[in-house]
């Protein structure tokens, strides 16, 4: 594990999420998101993950983003400035930043360094999902089948009469 | 000098942190549904993170679980923006503090 | 002999990094992924100012007229001529364009577009990226596109912009799910989302004669027929090029684009078309395997360039061929009938695995999509094809 690509990739994530939760316009906003994910997703390869940072970049960045910019698209009319930061909620995150952090510094046992591991292939999570993980597979086909049913019955358009 | 699991916990919480400072100081309805995504990758983010700094990391148990999450996420996304779309066609606004008709 | 010529790419790229022995190794790797990159983008580029020619003079074949044959030898050099335009021209920035989105919206577009290329195997060993999850990696990086799309749409700040990019957004997503479940087949039979593998699946000839590609079997035909439709799709291609119709809405997404900026549109497209018809290829096709045994002694990256250049030209056939589709008749066209026929043959492969993947699997696997496309053609009614059009407009 390369420290310097770690170094640059969480200097990208964290600038990214700043200006996703900062930037006035929410177009810019959105895709400021986009490259934050991009970056996670480039964690999860350091740490050896590929295909779940693949998974990431894919369902992100082909779907939540696409279909955010179309919401954006859809209540254009709506996109007025957005008044400053909420100086209690700006308050409250840094002390939840301050705090984790405490906790995560504090604690010996997570200051290790990575052991060796055998990668993990495509093959083998396909196995695992059709044996052990093979319930939980079926309920979020289930999840997914009822939240594409749910948006469909949300945003169709009501009949006139 | 290798990164350690600490370095991924501290950027986890940096993202989970500014996802908060997102959802709880936009009025906007979709800042505050981006800080929620961003929340659920940090979250993504740690159980990848554990599973391969953990002593079992010969299971795949961690990335199963990024795996269902970020499912959940697509899910959760999708209806989130078809609940925002429907608002805004009611009351021609996505700004959250003037949705209170419920006040009682 | 044959194996030298095979080879000699690889070891070319081998002798120029023997050159680097006392490096350390991170350089190595880099001046490795640097070759990859730059013969990459050597070859692809040069495809894209032959095909860009090439494509004109067939279409004037079709149309019965010359096609461009005044700059240089069988006007060869036009692309040149071309280019020299494009970089002189000005570049146009509208007054009320989203600056920052507008400029980043052809640089992504063309990144996405070439790293897609990284993962197809062009011959024996000659896949520049190797990865576990490569067919994945396509289809993550080939959904980035729309975005690059939509930032193109929104940034000029133009109503057919927009349109165009809602359009060309509407159609790749509708046709990116046939174009992942007609994949799904052959994952399932060569067990395996890396290219290099589902390449080595299809190799040896049934009785010596027919080579074992997946589009010989039923399920792999009908699969590639569909993914071929979706590839025209998601490439926006004629018939499907409604999100540019220069007769409705000017140019789409690149109405508000002149110059290099434009020119990078038209090459991220011409590229993204290489990308999608060399999936094709390794997927359906065979990759880099020839077609008949005794022609093996043919270097493979020759037959798998052959076999681009064959879908290239058919692509280049249809446009010269079909007239546009409507956008109403596209998305009925993926919801309709894409969608179950790419599940039919997910369906068919499965028949055909579980009946012992010979003669008794192929008539099983042809019968079941036999009996959908009947039940679906019924269902469809095709005989009001040319219904008048129900206009719904959004708020």
């Amino acid at each position: 594990m390369n420290s310097a690509a770690f170094v640059l990739i969480a200097i990208l994530i964290l600038a990214a999420a700043l200006a996703a939760a900062t930037l006035q316009k929410l177009m810019h906003a959105t895709l400021s998101f986009a490259v934050a994910l991009v970056g996670v997703a480039a964690l999860f390869f350091l740490m050896g993950a590929e295909f779940v940072g693949l998974v990431l970049v894919f369902v992100y960045i082909g779907a939540v983003a696409v279909l955010i910019v179309f919401t954006i698209l859809l209540t254009r009319r709506d996109v007025g400035k957005d008044q400053g930061v909420n100086w209690l909620g700006a308050l409250l995150a840094i002390a939840v930043f301050g705090g984790l952090t405490w906790a995560v510094l504090k604690t010996q046992s997570v200051a290790i360094a990575a052991p060796h591991i055998r990668a993990l292939t495509v093959k083998r999570i396909g196995e695992a999902l059709m044996t052990s993980y093979v319930w939980p597979l079926q309920c979020v086909g289930l999840l997914l089948t009822a939240a594409l049913i749910g948006a469909l019955v949300l945003v169709i358009e009501e009949k006139r009469n | 000098m290798t990164p350690t699991l600490q370095c991924f916990l501290i950027v986890s919480a940096g993202l989970f942190s500014i996802g908060l400072l997102a959802a709880l100081s936009r009025r906007h309805a979709i800042f505050i549904l981006i800080g929620i995504e961003m929340m659920l990758a940090a979250a993504n983010l740690n159980f990848i993170a554990f599973w391969r700094f953990g002593p079992q990391s010969q299971l795949p148990t961690g990335v199963m679980i990024a795996i269902f999450s970020i499912a959940i996420a697509a899910a959760e996304a999708a209806v989130g923006l078809a609940l925002v779309i429907a608002i805004y066609r009611h009351y021609r606004t996505t700004n959250v503090d003037h949705l209170d008709q419920l006040k009682g | 002999m044959s194996k030298f010529a095979d080879q000699i790419f690889v070891n070319a790229k081998q002798w120029l990094l023997s050159w680097l022995t006392t490096a350390p190794g991170w350089l190595v790797q880099i001046a490795s992924a640097l070759l990859n990159i730059c013969t990459l983008l050597a070859v692809f580029l040069t495809m894209f100012a032959l095909m860009s020619v090439l494509e004109r003079k067939i279409l004037g074949r079709i149309q019965n007229r010359y096609g461009p044959n005044r700059v240089g030898p069988f006007g060869l050099l036009q692309p040149v001529a071309d280019g020299i335009k494009m970089l002189i021209k000005e570049d146009i920035v509208p007054a009320r364009a989203d600056k920052v989105v507008h400029f980043l919206a052809p640089i992504l577009i063309a990144a996405t577009a070439i790293l897609a290329l990284g993962i197809i195997p062009y011959g024996r060993n000659m896949t520049p990226f190797t990865i576990d999850g490569g067919i994945l990696f396509f289809f993550a990086i080939g959904s980035t596109t729309e975005l690059a799309i939509f930032m193109a749409g929104w940034g000029s700040n133009n109503k057919f912009s927009i349109l165009g990019a809602m359009r060309a957004i509407a159609q790749m997503i509708s046709y990116e799910l046939p174009l992942i479940i007609t994949v799904l087949p052959v994952v399932m039979i060569a067990g395996s989302l890396t290219p290099d593998r589902i390449v080595a699946a299809q190799a040896g000839y049934t009785l010596g004669v027919v080579p074992r590609w997946f589009a010989f079997t039923p399920w792999g035909a009908t699969a590639f027929l569909l993914f071929f439709i979706s590839g025209l799709v998601e490439s926006n291609r004629t018939p499907f090029d409604v999100p540019e119709g220069e007769s409705e809405i000017v140019a789409g997404h690149m109405t508000e684009y002149s110059g290099f900026k434009y020119a990078t549109f038209f090459m991220a497209e011409y590229i993204g078309m290489f990308a999608i018809t060399g999936l094709g290829a390794t997927l359906f096709l065979g990759g880099w395997h020839s077609p008949v045994q005794a022609l093996e002694f043919i270097p493979s990256y020759v037959w798998f360039f052959a076999k681009l250049s064959a879908l290239l030209f058919v692509y280049v056939w249809l446009r010269g061929t079909l007239p546009r589709t409507r956008i109403d008749q596209i998305m009925n066209f993926a919801w309709k009938f894409m969608l179950p026929m790419s599940f039919t043959c997910v369906i068919a492969t499965a028949v055909w695995h579980y009946a012992g993947r010979g003669l008794r699997g192929w008539l099983w696997s042809l019968a079941v999509i036999a009996i959908v496309y009947t039940v679906l053609s019924m269902l469809l009614d095709t005989q009001r094809k040319f219904a008048p059009r129900v206009y719904r407009f959004a708020e």
